[in-house]
């Protein structure tokens, strides 16, 4: 489902919060347009970090981030959404106390014209939002806020939309519900980069996989590669949900 | 899926720990924790309404229900960090009515958070050994002579330092806690009550963000636990863990317990699947999804 044309691309990545100290280690990563990867790896690996240092929330220390070709190194946030990077946080991901629709007003307040367009594709993935667009945000469930959340940021038309653990915190069945609507948004053409604890789960929806350890990819490969390979079975998934 | 690495057994689960059928509020042969008539209401809604319950001693139950279903709630009910409007609940046969968080602890029912409580500011090592009870040096007077407390405190270390070992954490005991990610946290916060050496742990969310290999090992250690004499009662997600240590499922759903039994009768109960399980639980979502023809071979 992709055309090898390299949306994202990330080369000898170094990143950190504290001074001297790095999470992000000399990491590359490739997101060719149209594919859905996913990153997994051990707690403090540096998948969050690696993310957020996509979004320019993160300082880079070293190497180099690509969009589209062109260098998006140590931009801000702002400006890299109007680049067409989309950023979905772990928690706290929605405005409370604001309805729906303006959630998704937020998500392109850059380009408030193409709003009646930009609607109809998310909706055509999010029936049920389309329908509840008068009420507030704060009072849905963790699942539908986690829609909500990916919902805004499809509306401005993301070259590459950033997940960051879209499962975490959620009941088995809104998990898997959770998946499903990411593969729906990548079938439709939405590069996607989505972080996973749920290692399992994300490598059977996933293109292709990327193993992080101590902020450097130890393994890449297909999805279903990873979920096959031994060593990463025996260092990664552990054999519980076999 | 390959399902032939198995390097942790099948543990053994305690079985014969209910009177009479398994339903909703079933009495046990030794409970530990009984909950009669509990109600929570946050305004107009009840978060909250358990007729009774009763926690099986020296066995693992898990406490299973979708999102809002009430469970931390019970929880910060069960040891002290809120108030119920109505109810009565005892541990090991003392009532618990109004008694707070701290003399709970103190009673040696310890509970974790979802959300992680570390000290940012202390080390890994110092937030361990602060979980500690019993401490010589914690007295005014014994503080001003270290020989009173040096040795104890440098047996608490050792005792420290094997749980870190054990939730490998061991590298990180000089690091600031407010350093660690969030799944390492979330272990930090694991080992610091079993500091304590409790007679019930309560557990809540103790995977959620742990990766997959590690909460396995973890898995044992929970066992062990339960071979040391402890009660373990836990909230979790995650099914292939309940289903892999549980001994007893409790099932919440909008603030009532609607199911309990052992693990695999409660799962193929249909009202759990519908409301909680869903319909993909086993299967690949690769093919749910259609981006592989076909599952795997087994």
């Amino acid at each position: 489902m992709s055309d090898n044309k390299p949306v994202v691309e990330i080369k000898d990545l170094y990143a950190g919060y504290l001074p001297g100290i790095n999470i992000i280690n000399g990491a590359d990563l490739v997101a060719n347009k149209g594919e859905l990867i996913g990153i997994i790896g051990p707690n403090g690996a540096g998948k969050s970090t690696l993310l957020k240092s996509m979004f320019g929330m993160v300082k880079v220390r070293g190497g180099e981030i690509n969009l589209n070709g062109e260098d998006i190194t140590g931009l801000k946030a702002n400006q890299l959404v109007s680049r067409g990077v989309g950023f979905v946080p772990q928690t706290n991901n929605v405005f409370q106390s604001l309805t729906i629709e303006e959630n998704l007003q937020m998500g392109l307040y850059q380009r408030p014209k193409h709003y009646e367009e930009r609607l109809e594709f998310v909706t055509s993935i999010f029936a049920e939002l389309g329908k509840r667009l008068k009420q507030r945000a704060g009072s849905l469930s963790g699942g539908e806020r986690q829609m909500v959340a990916m919902s805004r940021a499809l509306m401005m038309d993301p070259a590459v939309l950033l997940l960051d653990e879209p499962s975490a915190g959620l009941s088995p069945a809104r998990q898997d519900e959770a998946f499903i609507r990411v593969s729906e948004i990548n079938k439709a053409g939405v590069t996607t980069i989505m972080v996973e604890q749920n290692a399992r789960r994300c490598l059977q929806i996933c293109d292709r996989g990327y193993v992080l350890d101590q902020g450097k990819d130890a393994y890449t490969g297909t999805g279903r590669d990873l979920l096959n390979d031994p060593k990463v079975i025996g260092l990664y998934l552990g054999t519980l949900g076999t | 899926m390959s399902g032939n690495a198995n390097p942790s057994t099948t543990p053994v689960k305690s079985t014969g720990l209910h009177i009479g059928e398994p339903a909703p509020g079933v009495a046990k042969k030794d409970p530990i924790l009984v909950a009669d008539g509990i109600v929570r209401q946050f305004g107009g809604l009840t978060a909250v309404n358990v007729d009774h319950v009763e926690i099986p001693r020296n066995a693992i139950t898990a406490l299973i229900g979708p999102n809002g279903a009430g469970k931390t709630t019970f929880f910060n009910l069960l040891t002290g960090f809120d108030q119920p409007n109505e109810g009565t609940w005892s541990f090991n046969g003392k009532s618990l009515n109004g008694v707070p968080s701290f003399k709970v602890a103190r009673m040696g029912l310890i509970r974790t958070f979802q959300l992680t409580k570390a000290l940012g500011l202390l080390t890994v090592m110092d937030n361990m050994k602060l979980g500690n009870t019993g401490q010589r040096g914690e007295k005014l007077l014994s503080s001003l002579i270290p020989a009173l407390w040096k040795k104890q405190d440098s047996e608490i270390e050792v005792k420290a330092m094997e749980l870190l070992k054990r939730f490998k954490l061991d590298a990180k005991h000089e690091d600031f806690a407010a350093s660690l990610s969030g799944g390492q946290r979330k272990l930090l916060e694991m080992a610091r009550a079993l500091m304590t050496d409790p007679t019930l742990v309560m557990l809540d969310e103790p995977m959620a963000g742990v990766n997959p290999a590690l909460t396995q090992s973890l898995l044992d250690h929970i066992l062990d636990l339960k071979t040391q004499g402890m009660t373990v009662l836990f909230v979790e997600h995650d099914m292939h863990m309940v289903r892999h240590i549980a001994d007893w499922v409790i099932v919440m759903a909008e603030g009532k317990v609607v199911a309990e039994g052992a693990p695999d009768e409660v799962m193929k109960n249909p009202a759990v699947i519908d409301a909680y399980l869903g319909s993909h639980q086993d299967v690949d979502l690769g093919a749910v999804t259609g981006r592989i023809s076909l599952p795997e071979s087994k």
